[in-house]
């Protein structure tokens, strides 16, 4: 255990909490707004990753790639809350994880009829190949790019939610949105707004992913633990929560499939489980 | 007694009778819905008696259907040893995270149950020296009973799971009438006020806990024998959210609702993927259809003391 290995693991970690932060932050803020427990948001991620990889094909352009996925499961989104989530009231907690699983289980089978059974890689823009070197490190130009956009879509929402006036709304109605509904805000638009912007999050993560993880079936039950546990430690509707959570999982993670392989899994659900004992509202939540 | 209890116990009499007459494939079906419906009324317990949502109840049903696997195939360990061995650890599973997870209420006991089931199912796929990962463990033998028929052949083997499933209903039948179960029905409703009247709201929880723990594990033991091949798909989140499906289908705060669900869900698995290779769609319809046009299940829709699903605050 050289510090090669600790730092090369530790930058492997950091990235691909990066690219959870993409997942999870979305995930943390639907439920937020609207109490939502989204078993769908893993699919957003896959199917993001497929429209990027169609549009890839078709284009050749990994922007468009990335534009076209967010919008087109944003769109996605939309529509599930608006037809269907919207009917069932609030407190249908046990309802909405039922139908939200239903969708999941449609969009995996929709992916598989479309997109076949075949595993896929977005092929990534040639300025982010290669690896950056520090010394005797490799750092991959891809991972170093997944950290910059994580950073600038979390500085952007958090400059959003605390800094201007729809970020006031959002967090009004994440705190009491029957208050807020209260003094005017309209709380169904602000829902749609948060739920849009999650699911297309969630999808512009898929393509990144999609070049780094590969696009294939069955990635959506892969990742959707990952988000939950990020939120679950991080705390519900909270952003600092889904940050710190996501870079500490990437890291658990990484370090757990590295010293400890056979127990990888427990060495990430283990410690989240003890953080919700002790905390059951997570590191960041409120009660 | 119920009019809903003679007619399930007709059904069973009935369905004990006409079983000679159908050939294998029915008959498999129908143990695998007898096992599904001890799973479904175990999980009942806890959401529609004590009203806490477990979103993590494959875990129990692993555990034990692990635990006979590895010692009647490595250990070649007989039918006794393998039931105890299963029920202890479905028991030890469920007292350990019920520890964890009683604390919590609604959302929040939703969120740890589940990844709890995580854990679980992370140890069942990666700690491939002890469950063989994600391959599964396979060649588990049917039971060695002193009986004149071996277990191997379906009949016998229905006629065992119907006997196993009676024996569970009747016992989960008696505790929901026991003191205890109105009890439990009586922290459904409200906390605060079976509090105040000085019951331990807390051991109450934990103990519904430990027994859906259990009966999940009995139907994770009669599984094992049943599919002769367990593997971590068996604990995984989908399967925790198909018993609830099938008690939300059914009609959570009964018996015999869930035990309807999960034929019907058994049934409906098996007999759409013969026609389509569609049937995740057609599943995943039904999730969302039970929700939106039966929220309180088919039997609730018939009777009026069925519990409709638990709201978000326990």
């Amino acid at each position: 255990m050289t510090a090669e290995f600790w730092l090369t693991q530790a930058f492997n970690g950091v990235s691909y909490g990066a690219l959870l932060f993409l997942l999870a932050s979305g995930l943390s803020l639907i439920f937020g707004v609207m109490h939502i427990v989204n078993l769908a948001h893993g699919s957003y991620f896959m199917l993001g990753g497929y429209v990027g990889l169609s549009v890839v094909w078709r284009t050749g352009s990994f922007v468009a790639a990335l534009a076209c996925g967010a919008l087109a499961v944003a769109l996605i989104g939309v529509g599930m809350e608006r037809l269907f989530l919207r009917r069932l009231p609030a407190s249908q907690t046990l309802g909405q994880v039922l139908m939200t699983i239903g969708f999941a289980l449609i969009f995996q089978d929709v992916a598989l009829l479309v997109w076949g059974g075949d595993p896929y890689t977005i092929p990534a823009p040639a300025m982010l190949s290669g690896a950056l070197r520090v010394g005797a490190l490799h750092f991959p130009v891809y991972r170093v790019f997944i950290i910059a956009v994580a950073i600038v879509i979390g500085a952007l929402l958090w400059l959003t939610l605390e800094g201007t006036r729809t970020g006031a709304v959002i967090r009004a109605a994440v705190d009491d949105a029957e208050m807020a509904q209260g003094v005017g805000i309209n709380v169904p638009a602000v829902s749609l707004l948060v739920f849009a912007l999650g699911a297309g999050l969630a999808a512009l993560g898929g393509v990144i992913g999609g070049a780094f993880l590969g696009v294939y079936p069955g990635a959506d039950f892969e990742v959707l633990p990952y988000a939950f546990v990020v939120v679950i430690v991080g705390g519900l509707g909270s952003l600092p929560g889904a940050m710190v959570g996501s870079l500490l999982v990437g890291l658990l993670d990484n370090f757990g499939k590295a010293l400890f392989p056979e127990l990888s899994y427990f060495t990430l659900f283990a410690p989240m489980a003890l953080i919700l004992a002790l905390r059951p509202t997570g590191l960041f939540g409120r009660a | 007694m119920a009019r809903q209890t003679v007619l399930a116990a007709g059904g069973l009499i009935a369905v004990g009778v006409i079983a000679p007459l159908l050939p294998s494939y029915p008959l498999t079906l129908l143990t695998q819905a007898l096992i599904s419906a001890i799973f479904a009324m175990s999980l009942d317990i806890l959401l529609g008696y004590t009203g806490l949502p477990s979103l993590g109840h494959a875990a129990y049903f692993g555990v034990a259907a692990y635990a006979v696997a590895i010692l009647a195939v490595d250990a070649r360990a007989g039918f006794v040893t393998c039931v105890v061995a299963g029920l202890v650890a479905a028991a030890g599973t469920a007292a350990l995270f019920g520890l964890l997870a009683i604390r919590a209420t609604g959302t929040y006991f939703l969120m740890i149950t589940l990844a709890l089931g995580m854990v679980v199912w992370g140890l069942a796929f990666r700690w491939v020296s002890m469950t063989k990962g994600d391959n599964g463990i396979s060649g588990i033998p049917r039971p060695e009973l002193a009986l004149p028929w071996s277990l191997g052949a379906p009949l016998p083997f229905f006629y065992f799971t119907l006997a196993a499933a009676a024996l569970a209903w009747l016992a989960l039948g008696l505790l929901v009438r026991s003191p205890f179960g109105m009890s439990l029905k009586g922290i459904r409703e409200s906390q605060s006020r079976m509090r105040s009247l000085g019951y331990n709201v807390w051991l109450h929880k934990y103990l519904s806990f430990i027994i859906a723990g259990v009966f999940a594990g009995f139907a994770g033991i009669l599984w094992a024998y049943y599919n002769g091949f367990v593997s971590p798909v068996d604990v995984q989140l989908v399967t925790s959210v198909e018993a609830l499906l099938m008690v939300a289908l059914g009609g959570s705060g009964t018996l015999v609702g869930p035990a309807i669900g999960a034929a019907l869900i058994v049934f409906l698995k098996n007999f759409v993927s013969v026609y389509t290779k569609r049937w995740l769609l057609i599943l995943g319809a039904v999730y969302i259809g039970v929700i939106l046009f039966a929220p309180r299940g088919l039997v609730g829709a018939l009777r009026a003391d069925a519990a409709p699903l638990p709201p978000a605050e326990g």
